[in-house]
């Protein structure tokens, strides 16, 4: 049986999260009007919704690193979730690919309001090294209103969580 | 060298000390070669085209096949007008989509092709655009790309009960984009069909122009998982082309990022599977493990995935702390091995994993299933074990296979494939030479051509690369295995139900990116 393994190694491995960082202010590129009103009600249980607009995939895998135990986001309040109409926030990688242009647009038009958008990465924030091209609208704030820039290649789970939390500040 | 091949004589050039040899027939002879490879049990690797009508030829079709011989690069000129060539995917069904992304960029029609639907051109540029022919505008060619709709002919399957479910291109996970077509009855699936392209780039035309160095940096964005393969894939196509001798300590420390990358990508993937069959134990206990790793990446070497490290010529970085990295190796062993122990003897986990997602290893053989995938239905390659590059030809790598071909066989492949890679890992620090991390890279004064290729931990990754008089890059085909097989997820799903695809996904966990270039 499987059961007493598990059982010691999770007591042997104990908590390995870390206290989470401060929000990054100085990510935000954009004030929405009545942030502090919103923030009163919400506090910081933000939902996030992932949106991969026509990254490489290295962003990716730091957003499921900051999923790993080490970080405990949902200790913080924070989760991801499956659909934008629960998300607070959408979470953008990559350039934005044409081919993605039309699917990023109707993703934010079924994120209700109140919501925010964070650009995540070098080529979500500047187009990175796509750039703009037949195949490329390049950063997002091409496509969509972006409040917050993170950026990196990728940025690290915890310049990304300064960032996701710069977004809901007040 | 002279060679006879299915009755063909050849003359094959090899490229430098490498297993790459290079011989250019015409178009009609391409599928009675490509016949006597698969009769001796080879497969076709990649095939891509060329506009070289600003070299005073027409176009070029390329196609690289892997064989007992080694690698074999076929070449074949086209003419600059209405440029054609027989199909190939009746010989090697892999050969489909490759052709069709090929017609779409370039405008080179596969004749006689079972499917010539197009495949990566969605709504970006109109059917009668090339974007990678020379005379193409690099910027867009239209005010918006959303002026025309984009319509994709499924393959309908018809009869009473059966109903579709379309899946993505923005999925439900944290995961790239793409579309999953499914005809089920039920739960049971009756046809998968993929669309993918969503996240096509541009990357190949971005290449064009491009000096060295840079064209490194976005050969290691192509697949960001992946990130070592293709830098170093790409860099020794461009040392073959140049003829660079690359440091002996730069190869080593090469081989060291190529096996951490592996054992990064492996240990997250055991953590999902693990999570996807309801064991969230799996994937804490295995991203702790990875995030442990990434942590020592980042304080060894600069960058948690060792991003830009590799750069033609050698490496950036050297390994400081030996010890430390040993260390950890040694514990991610023990741990991991611990952790098999669980998923061994968990009844869930096994029920679940066990004859999931199965390619038969016949199946395997005829799709051109390669790579991590490939080996886990009988599919024996691993470019480290037939064809090693320096300094794997001092390593001896033990190849992983397995025959089931299941979920289980992929996660018992991963496995088995992170112990190697750390044992390789413990091996190449403690036998490492002593010396420089970079050579000289010398100007281009006329056109050169070379190849790279690494198995990545996904698969075979291969670089094509044409550089021109003026030293900067011409023409650049970056292959992922993910390919040729991502038709074979299409029949790993066959019969299986609906809730199982994540699980089967997951087990292949191909890439999106690498494919839609």
């Amino acid at each position: 049986m499987a059961t007493h393994l598990i059982l010691g190694k999770i007591l042997k491995t104990g908590i390995v999260s870390e206290p989470p960082p401060e929000a990054d202010e100085s990510l935000r590129v954009r004030t929405q009007a009545l942030q502090a009103e919103i923030l009163k009600v919400f506090g910081r249980a933000i939902v996030i919704r992932h949106v991969d607009a026509g990254s490489c995939n290295g962003c990716e895998l730091e957003i499921h690193a900051l999923n790993g135990p080490h970080y405990n986001i949902e200790g913080l309040g924070i989760k991801f979730a499956a659909s934008p109409r629960h998300a607070d926030v959408l979470l953008v990688t990559g350039p934005v690919s044409r081919h993605l242009e039309t699917a990023l647009k109707r993703t934010y038009e079924a994120t209700p309001e109140p919501k925010w958008v964070v650009a995540m990465g070098d080529c979500a924030c500047t187009g990175g090294i796509f750039g703009e091209s037949y195949a490329s609208c390049g950063r997002v704030a091409n496509v969509i209103p972006v409040d917050v820039e993170i950026p990196g290649c990728p940025p690290d789970p915890v310049t990304l969580l300064q960032g996701i939390l710069a977004a809901v500040s007040r | 060298m002279q060679t006879n091949i299915g009755g063909i004589e050849l003359t094959l050039t090899p490229q430098g000390a490498s297993p790459v040899w290079r011989f250019s027939l015409e178009s009609a002879r391409l599928p009675v070669f490509a016949r006597a490879i698969r009769d001796e049990g080879g497969q076709l690797l990649a095939l891509w085209g060329s506009d070289d009508r600003h070299l005073g030829r027409g176009y070029g079709l390329h196609a690289l096949f892997l064989s007992s011989q080694g690698l074999i690069w076929a070449h074949c000129p086209l003419p600059a007008d209405a440029p054609a060539y027989p199909t190939l995917d009746t010989i090697f069904p892999q050969a489909g989509r490759m052709q069709r992304a090929t017609f779409d960029l370039l405008g080179i029609h596969a004749e006689g092709a079972v499917d010539d639907r197009k495949w990566l051109r969605h709504a970006a540029w109109r059917e009668d655009d090339y974007p990678l022919r020379k005379d193409a505008s690099p910027l867009p060619p239209h005010p918006s790309p959303l002026s025309q709709s984009d319509t994709y002919p499924f393959i309908r399957v018809a009869g009473e009960g059966v109903h579709e479910i379309p899946v993505g291109p923005i999925h439900a996970g944290v995961i790239e984009p793409g579309h999953f077509r499914f005809s089920v009855i039920g739960d049971k699936v009756l046809k998968l069909e993929e669309r993918l392209g969503y996240t096509h780039k541009g990357i190949e035309k971005r290449f064009e122009g491009m000096d060295l160095p840079t064209g490194a940096r976005l050969a290691g964005r192509v697949s960001g998982d992946s990130h070592t393969a293709y830098a170093w894939a790409y860099c020794m196509a461009v040392e073959a082309a140049l003829g660079v001798e690359v440091p002996q300590r730069a190869l080593w420390l090469r081989a060291l990022f190529l096996e951490m990358e592996r054992v990064a990508n492996h240990l997250g993937d055991l953590g999902y599977l693990g999570n996807d069959v309801a064991l969230s134990f799996g994937f804490a206990q295995f991203w702790r493990l990875k995030e442990e790793w990434l942590r020592l990446a980042q304080r060894l070497f600069g960058h948690r995935y060792l991003y830009d490290r590799i750069v033609p010529g050698g490496v950036t970085t050297d390994l400081a702390d030996a010890p430390a990295l040993l260390a950890l190796a040694q514990r991610l062993r023990a741990e991991a091995g611990e952790l098999k122990t669980v998923y061994d003897e968990h009844a869930g986990v096994q029920d679940r994993f066990a004859h999931t997602g199965r390619v038969e290893p016949a199946m395997a053989a005829r799709l051109g299933l390669i790579g991590l995938a490939g080996r886990a239905s009988s599919q024996a390659w691993d470019l480290r074990v037939q064809f090693p590059c320096a300094p794997y030809d001092r390593l001896e790598v033990n190849m992983a296979t397995d025959r089931r071909g299941d979920v289980l066989a992929r996660v018992e492949v991963r496995f088995a494939e992170v112990f190697e890679a750390l044992r390789l890992i413990t091996e190449i620090v403690r036998r490492m030479p002593a010396g420089p991390l970079r050579a000289d890279v010398p100007q281009a004064e006329e056109l050169r051509e070379g190849l790279g290729y690494v198995e990545g931990w996904r698969g075979p990754v291969l670089v094509a690369v044409r550089i021109g008089a003026d030293g900067r890059l011409d023409r650049v085909h970056p292959h992922d295995p993910s390919r040729q097989n991502w038709p074979a997820l299409e029949v790993g799903i066959l019969g299986n139900i609906v809730p199982d695809f994540p699980l089967i996904n997951k087990s292949f966990n191909l890439s999106y990116s690498g494919q839609d270039l």
